[in-house]
């Protein structure tokens, strides 16, 4: 269930970039779409009750061995190191996004991409 | 020599962020620089022909640390990369005068560098992502270099869909994470090779085509392609045309489909599907075209459709259990495609950087008679034009032949037809822009127009000379089973590619 909910994010997110007219909407659509991926990857990693990844002596085991009280609770962390790039690669493309969105606005005027047509063909 | 695997991604990263201290006095130091580090980068290509070994980056052994991987595909790869970059950056030293801020396009370009080989060396699903998006913004960025009002336009146009995709990407590598539990190529396609497709990884790969199917501009998703191309500077549009989508498109897709998921009939028939959308598609709308860099454009579309057709061929021939020689043979012409688009197709960018830069229009109906004017750009386009076409014994003839050859001998006639039918399209364009530009009447305005000398003329002929070389590289057998058949045979191999990595680990 909280899968779908996440893919419905996508999806309106996916439909925001698609459909509307403005630009500063079709980036905010694009950005709802980065968010839903980030909470998928953060989903993937995450147990009910589970435990920081970081092993103390409580988890360790007489033979020196890890308890398994540990490895059936610990979370993944790798997910949540892909989130942390993940949001660093969409701060840079969304800082370009945002200035080219300024840029255009002055030369255009405006931000409606239906008035913003000089390409064809 | 052996040059250690991550030199290719640190030595174009490091110049990217040396290049912009030199400001604006240093300028001629900085262009020097950045001609050395691509050309080093060339000579580093080519010492690696033949190799195949991995680097674990901080000697965390797989599938705990990330890897990279040098092999025939990469290589083959690099190659065109480095080449292609070497001659844009040859090129920009003088062309690029015209614009501000020339510091700042070296570092973007060396950027985009940096992103591209570390694409096709990356052994980890993931941090083939992050290479993908340093490639991706640098180009975005660089499309909108010159900030006018179509520039923009065209930036903002490729960036959205640029980001969607890389979007569809991200998504499908948590999927795959989700369902394998690895992000290492190598392991990945090792579980799938155990576990068999579940529901997940089928979408994940829907998701995988229809994100490289954006960046590499196939037919349906090529609607940025047009814009973006020609709105760059003429050794960006060389660069994105030349390497970019195949690199970050065509090359990610292969490895993707073929390595890590295994082909099936049904992957085989979308990815032709696509293919023979695109060529025609591409080819049809390029004929109608008046502005020169968007023709072009368009024909890089079409010529895209080749490579990829070539690749999907084989799939097909592979999956139905048919004859692995003429599914080897397609693959072979693919990859053939691959390299001699790259080099033709930049060649003609930079002809109509040069055309521009000298008349100030990119306009067909504007020229004319510039034969006598430029002599230099028009041999030099007309060597590519031919081989574009197909004219033997230029390199495009060539892997046209062999694509058209394994299409006959697996009996899709239809498909060797649509070949040579578009073919004959991809004539009858470059003729109209031949035409158009060199013959005919010249103009008055353009009646004190002079050839570009130096390096934009040097670039030019590197790269015409390439085009009538390029056939010796299925004809001279040392060459061919160097650079060609270790590419072929990663992609033949297919799942194998896994057992490979990790026995040499």
């Amino acid at each position: 269930m909280p899968y779908a909910l996440c893919f419905l994010l996508f999806v309106i997110g996916l439909y925001c970039a698609v459909v509307k007219k403005n630009m500063v909407k079709i980036v905010v659509g694009i950005l709802v779409m980065e968010y839903a991926v980030n909470l998928f990857l953060i989903m993937l990693g995450y147990r009910s009750e589970g435990v920081a990844p970081i092993v103390d002596k409580s988890y360790l085991t007489e033979g020196g061995g890890i308890a398994d009280a540990f490895l059936s609770h610990a979370v993944d962390p790798l997910p949540q190191a892909l989130v942390l790039t993940a949001i660093v690669i969409s701060l840079g493309s969304l800082a370009l996004m945002i200035s080219i969105c300024i840029r255009t606005y002055e030369k255009y005027g405006t931000f409606d991409i239906t008035e913003i047509r000089r390409l064809k063909g | 020599m052996t040059v250690p695997l991550p030199v290719f991604v640190v030595l174009p990263l490091a110049a990217a962020f040396m290049l912009p201290l030199f400001g604006k006095k240093g300028k001629s130091a900085a262009t020097l620089l950045a001609n050395l580090v691509t050309i080093g980068l060339v000579v580093m290509a080519v010492s690696t022909i033949g190799q195949s070994r991995t680097y674990e980056i901080g000697r965390w052994s797989i599938p705990l640390g990330i890897n990279l991987v040098l092999d025939g595909l990469s290589c083959l790869l690099l190659l065109a990369v480095s080449v292609v970059s070497a001659a844009a950056m040859l090129f920009s030293t003088r062309y690029m005068e015209q614009y501000t801020a020339k510091s700042k396009y070296l570092c973007l370009f060396m950027l985009m560098v940096t992103g591209m080989n570390g694409v096709v060396l990356s052994g980890d699903i993931f941090n083939l992502f992050v290479f993908l998006e340093i490639a991706s913004i640098a180009s975005y960025a660089l499309v909108g270099f010159g900030c006018e009002h179509e520039e923009l336009e065209a930036s903002f146009k490729y960036m959205v869909l640029g980001s969607i995709a890389s979007m569809f990407v991200l998504f499908a590598v948590a999927l795959v994470y989700g369902n394998t539990g690895t992000l290492n190529m190598a392991y990945i396609s090792r579980t799938i090779g155990t576990n068999g497709m579940n529901l997940g990884l089928t979408f994940a790969m829907g998701l995988f085509i229809a994100g490289f199917g954006l960046k590499a501009a196939l037919v349906p998703f090529h609607a940025w392609l047009p814009d973006a191309h020609p709105s760059a500077p003429a050794p960006i549009s060389a660069m994105l045309s030349g390497v970019l989508i195949k690199a970050l498109g065509v090359y990610a897709l292969t490895r993707i489909l073929f390595n890590i998921f295994g082909i099936s009939v049904a992957v085989g028939w979308v990815i032709i599907t696509l293919a023979v959308l695109s060529m025609v598609c591409g080819a049809l709308l390029a004929l109608g075209q008046w502005d020169f860099k968007r023709l072009l454009a368009y024909s890089s579309i079409s010529q895209v459709g080749y490579v990829v057709l070539g690749l999907g061929l084989g799939a097909l021939i592979i999956a139905k259990g048919g004859n692995t020689a003429v599914a080897s043979l397609a693959i072979l012409g693919g990859l053939l495609h691959l390299l001699n688009h790259a080099v033709y197709k930049s060649l003609l960018f930079l002809n109509s950087g040069s055309i521009e830069m000298a008349t100030g229009t990119r306009q067909l109906k504007e020229m004319g008679g510039l034969a006598e004017k430029m002599p230099y750009t028009r041999a030099t386009c007309a060597i590519a034009s031919a081989s574009i076409a197909g004219v033997p014994p230029l390199s495009g003839f060539w892997s046209k032949l062999i694509i058209v050859i394994a299409a006959i001998q697996a009996e899709y006639y239809w498909i060797a037809a649509v070949v040579v039918g578009v073919s004959v399209c991809t004539l009858i364009m470059y003729l109209k822009a031949h035409r158009y530009v060199f013959l005919g009447e010249l103009p008055e305005n353009l009646k004190d127009v002079k050839e570009n000398k130096g390096s934009m003329l040097l670039a030019m002929s590197l790269l015409a000379v390439l085009c009538v070389v390029m056939g010796l590289l299925v004809l001279v057998k040392p060459l061919k089973t160097n650079v060609l058949e270790p590419a072929v045979k990663v992609v033949m191999d297919g799942p194998d590619y896994s057992a490979n990595i990790i026995a040499q680990k």
